[in-house]
């Protein structure tokens, strides 16, 4: 992978990060969990081609944010689900031939199926079947398993669970 | 209301109504002379029960079993999961679309939570939870709920006291939101560590009443719900030994004359045996209650 970071804190310092030719942008991550998108989206060193992102970004809607810009990439739907749980309000937009050909905003689904597993460790979801998390509130985000019924919270969920494959 | 229950899973006591909680409450008393006269009906003749016990169980088993031959049926189970094919690997999914085409109804007990959801899943039959793990015990709840009412009259307005292990007990959990449908209080007290889950409490908290108490306090109880606090869960034994309690004749006196006492056995040593011959003493009747409300759980699902 070729990592392009830029930390960008004042005007002069800004940086462009050229156009990608054919990829996916993901845009208004909340300040700080680029990486962690990264980290969800399985990309690392492994990655053949050129990431690039940018860290605590002025937004126009708040305060900070992140971008992520991957070139030759698409995202299926689970992925965005699984951003869904970090980035609940961003944007991904799908470039091709450095034109944007596709729009969407993230929104948080009904549930997380088979996008992370449940925290808890004697729910039978782990052992065998898969991981349904029911949301029950979007913002700030509660989920519940169907299988062992247990409630967790947007931030005990990504402390305490990890993504499926 | 038409019946609820027919055709229908009994997971969990989360999303129960009153009225479905009523309505076997109704059915159970009709049943009462199962026990008392043992009776026998011929409600369900020629349906099968697939008693499923992946744990042990002494209770849950005999009266789920009891109840459906006393309405008719018959039975295929299993107590040992070690003599199935579970020994060599097979999947709960897979056991469950197996003994489907054997059955009309499955209860099951397994030691992973969800593992009756994950039945229900894969059976087309209604599937009744018979204890997942710490999660839920839900037949547990309306056999107790029905001990209540019939010892009590009606729940609204009653003080129930919970003691002992409220973080591990699944009976605990399934009552408190099987309460969580009458107007009543619910006063807690456990050692610190076996608190109940902090979930539970915000899930029922706009519902009931609750009140955790200080010390173990019974004189506003009109219903004593004990549990056994398990040593192998704290880590020092003599911490086990400050936390053990003991309800006697002593501590019965200090209590509302027309109060009841109920546990979910097995019980240890948190009832004294002089307790059993007491008034109060309502776990016996508690632990019969099993029959006629399982027949009228039977008899729902099955329709």
């Amino acid at each position: 992978m070729n990592l392009e970071l830029s930390l960008m804190d004042s005007e002069q310092d800004k940086m462009k990060i050229k156009k990608i030719e054919n990829g996916v942008v993901i845009d208004h991550i909340p300040k700080g969990k680029g990486l962690a998108v990264l980290s969800i989206l399985g990309i690392d060193e492994g990655f053949h081609a050129t990431v690039s992102m940018v860290m605590n970004t002025p937004s126009t809607t708040s305060g900070l944010k992140d971008i992520i810009k991957i070139e030759e990439r698409a995202l299926e739907e689970k992925e965005i689900n699984k951003i869904a749980l970090i980035a609940p309000a961003a944007t991904v937009n799908f470039v091709h031939d450095y034109q944007i050909v596709k729009k969407r905003k993230i929104s948080v689904p009904d549930s997380f199926e088979d996008v992370i597993s449940c925290p808890n460790p004697k729910c039978i979801s782990n052992k065998e079947g898969r991981s349904i998390l029911k949301v029950e509130k979007k913002s700030p985000l509660h989920v519940r398993c169907v299988y062992c019924e247990r409630a967790y919270s947007q931030e005990e969920l990504l402390e305490l669970s990890s993504f499926t494959a | 209301m038409a019946d609820y229950w027919a055709g229908r899973d009994i997971l969990s006591t989360r999303d129960v109504s009153r009225e479905a909680i009523e309505q076997i409450w109704h059915k159970a008393k009709k049943y009462e002379d199962a026990v008392t006269q043992k009776k026998s009906y011929d409600k369900q003749s020629g349906k099968v029960l697939a008693s499923l016990f992946f744990e042990p169980s002494t209770r849950t088993q005999f009266s789920f079993q009891t109840a459906m031959q006393r309405l008719g049926g018959g039975i295929i189970s299993f107590s040992d999961s070690n003599t199935t094919s579970v020994s060599k690997g097979e999947t709960v999914y897979d056991t469950i679309r197996m003994v489907e085409s054997c059955a009309d109804v499955i209860v099951i007990r397994h030691s992973l939570e969800g593992a009756a959801k994950l039945a229900a899943d894969a059976a087309k039959i209604p599937v009744i939870n018979g204890g997942d793990g710490a999660n839920q015990h839900p037949t547990q709840s309306l056999l107790d709920t029905y001990t209540m009412f019939q010892k009590k009259g009606k729940l609204d307005g009653l003080t129930i006291t919970m003691i002992g292990d409220l973080k591990n007990g699944r009976t605990i959990h399934s009552l408190c939101y099987a309460l969580a449908n009458f107007d009543v209080t619910i006063e807690m007290w456990s050692p610190p560590q076996l608190k109940i889950p902090q979930v539970i409490l915000n899930d029922v908290s706009e519902k009931v009443k609750l009140v955790e108490l200080e010390s173990l306090d019974l004189s506003n109880s009109d219903v004593v719900y004990a549990t056994r606090i398990q040593k192998e869960r704290f880590d020092d034994p003599e911490e086990a030994e400050r936390y053990s309690y003991v309800i006697d004749a002593e501590a019965v006196k200090k209590m509302k004359d027309d109060a009841i006492i109920m546990h979910p056995f097995p019980r240890v040593d948190e009832i004294a045996t002089e307790v059993d011959s007491l008034p109060q003493a309502a776990y016996f009747a508690q632990e019969a209650n099993g029959i006629p409300v399982r027949m009228a759980i039977l008899d729902s699902v099955l329709g």
